[in-house]
């Protein structure tokens, strides 16, 4: 927004300014249309912040959480003494990371090959085949992955053909991350295309025109005036993802590891469900949730800013 | 550019297979899952079913709907799709035009919605507000607490914002209510992006699995999601009703993969109203002026 229209937007309002009263007099129903939002918001995002005091006790379900006897940092401290907990971490950071950056490369690099695609009904029909995985459910990816990768199925009786023999791919701890990362990639990076074959549709035509003109090839033209004119996009794609450098994504872990893989696939959020609601630990589960969120949060406000500063992106 | 170099025409070529064949990457692993649900039972345990069934036979599927718990889930799962769906749009869209005006408090309002994206509760604390309100074992634990989105709230919020002001304050001038200037003058122009955000919140209702697990102690009450989540990965096969009959005919393998190409059928079939709205649903909401 430039100065000018700042200067106009303060006038206006100290000229409209009312009062409280006045305010609610001209504009209850406003009031109103938040109401049902502000309340379902209340009652299951912000009660259980509150829940949050669990961490620094040791809960007792039979206590409650008013008679639990406080316990500070403790539960936070056991997070690094267990191998468990430290081994979710470090597997958590692997997987969201390889995660992030081959979902910021992947469809960077397929938006530009799809853009030389002047067919038009073709480029359709790709966009159309690649963007469907991202609806379905990981339950149902997690039960094709489990039948193609399984000991009879597609991808072994395609190795036997050249004598390997039959390997269970999910059970290997030193393929799980692979197995995880490639899926979830498989499953995202079409929908990840979208934005970028957006703002390349945005792009003056005109300047592809003067730049034929003046002699440059189609690969100078997509380095030259497509990568840069995406490049915001880029910036803003990957200032967002730094919120989710914690996440490595529960509903696909949770249907795909099993106690073989716990030591490379087991995460954080797969290590809470289990130590809580399996294992009846909730102060500590809740510790090492509220540990992660914590972190979330302060990289997505870091993102937040920093794409704010550099694409002049606003979440609102 | 009339003339093409051959480096051109190669690279074109090249480009186009590569691309095609990523693009039937993405749907192949569906027409093996078909695949294996109509082929029969050798054929399908031998895994020599690639894109095509061997020895056709329809009995997965016949088994599969003659087996009530699978009926009674997928009917939770259209029952929960509905209503949430429909209980969605209303608390968004109505909040969203509110907040698409300017009015005081609004700023605030808006960071104690946003605040719901950054931070939560997380797994347990949510478990035990929504069980000491009464959500366990509660078919509403499906539609109350997801109910709410940020996200979505704020795409509809965008939709709204991007509807010329002039419309809205000629109506009001007339003495319309706001009531009115949104069923009236914001609904119909937002059809698009409404029909966007409701097919979202759809599939998203429809994928949903984890709430049936935490919160329904008997697997009756399971969505379909919850449903196969227990059957293809906890591989409970009591659920598959599989008698010593049967058996003989069809395998495990060929019932869970007509189970899960079930699960997914709906998904297949809104897809291409989907793929219609959400390009320009996604860049409107991603990209602001």
């Amino acid at each position: 927004m430039t100065k000018n229209s700042k200067k106009i937007m303060t006038k206006k309002q100290t000229i409209t300014r009312k009062t409280w009263r006045q305010e609610v007099q001209h504009n209850w129903p406003l009031y109103v249309m938040i109401l049902p939002s502000f309340v379902l918001a209340i009652i299951f995002c912000y009660i259980p912040m509150g829940g949050l005091i669990m961490a620094f006790q040791n809960y007792k379900p039979w206590l409650g959480i008013f008679g639990s006897e406080f316990v500070g940092m403790d539960n936070f401290l056991q997070i690094f003494e267990f191998q468990e907990s430290y081994q979710a971490i470090i597997n958590t950071l692997i997987i969201a990371v390889s995660k992030i950056i081959l979902g910021l490369i992947v469809p960077v690099v397929m938006a530009l090959l799809l853009n030389e695609v002047k067919n038009m009904g073709l480029k359709k029909g790709i966009q159309t085949l690649v963007y469907l995985p991202h609806f379905l459910s990981w339950i149902t990816v997690a039960g094709m992955l489990r039948d193609i990768l399984g000991l009879d199925g597609i991808v072994n009786n395609f190795l036997q053909k050249f004598g390997v023999e039959p390997i269970f791919f999910l059970g290997e701890a030193g393929m799980f991350r692979q197995i995880a990362v490639a899926s979830d990639l498989w499953k995202g990076f079409g929908f990840g295309m979208i934005v970028y074959l957006a703002a390349i549709s945005n792009i003056d035509q005109g300047l592809y025109e003067a730049a034929e003109m003046d002699g440059a090839n189609r690969l100078q033209q997509t380095l030259y005036i497509t990568l840069p004119s995406i490049t915001p996009m880029i910036i803003v794609m990957a200032t967002l993802s730094l919120g989710n450098v914690l996440n490595a994504g529960f509903d696909q872990i949770f249907n795909l590891y099993s106690p073989l893989t716990y030591s490379t696939g087991d995460i954080i959020d797969t290590y809470v469900y289990r130590q809580s609601l399996v294992n009846g630990q909730y102060s500590f589960g809740t510790a090492v949730g509220l540990f992660k969120s914590a972190i979330g949060l302060f990289l997505t406000v870091v993102s937040y800013k920093i794409a704010y500063k550099f694409a002049g992106y606003r979440i609102f | 550019m009339r003339r093409t170099s051959l480096s051109r025409k190669i690279f074109v070529g090249c480009n186009t297979v590569f691309l095609v064949t990523v693009a039937l990457l993405c749907l192949l692993p569906l027409v093996n899952l078909f695949a294996i649900s109509l082929s029969g039972k050798s054929a399908a345990n031998s895994g020599i079913v690639t894109f095509w069934p061997v020895d056709f036979t329809g009995l997965a599927y016949v088994k599969t709907f003659n087996n009530s718990n699978f009926i009674r889930s997928i009917l939770i799962s259209f029952l929960r799709t509905f209503v949430g769906t429909f209980l969605s749009m209303f608390v968004i869209t109505t909040a969203g035009y509110a907040l698409s005006k300017e009015f005081r408090g609004r700023t605030a309002l808006m960071w104690f919605f946003v605040f719901t994206m950054l931070f939560g509760g997380g797994l347990i604390p949510s478990y035990m507000v929504n069980t000491s309100i009464g959500l366990k074992n509660n078919f509403l634990v499906y539609i109350l607490p997801g109910a709410f989105g940020c996200y979505n709230l704020i795409l509809i919020m965008n939709f709204f914002k991007s509807i010329p002001k002039a419309l809205e304050e000629a109506a009001l001038i007339d003495g319309a209510s706001f009531f009115t200037v949104l069923w009236k003058i914001f609904l119909p122009l937002s059809k698009a992006g409404l029909a966007t955000v409701a097919l979202f919140i759809m599939v998203g209702n429809w994928n949903e699995w984890f709430t049936g697990i935490l919160y329904m102690s008997d697997t009756k009450n399971y969505p379909l999601a919850s449903f196969l989540q227990v059957i293809v990965v906890q591989g409970n096969q009591q659920d598959l009703a599989l008698d010593p009959t049967s058996a003989a005919a069809m395998s495990e393998r060929t019932i869970k993969a007509a189970q899960v190409f079930i699960g997914a059928l709906p998904i297949l079939m809104v897809y291409p109203f989907l793929q219609k709205y959400f390009v320009k649903g996604i860049v409107i909401g991603a990209v602001k002026e």
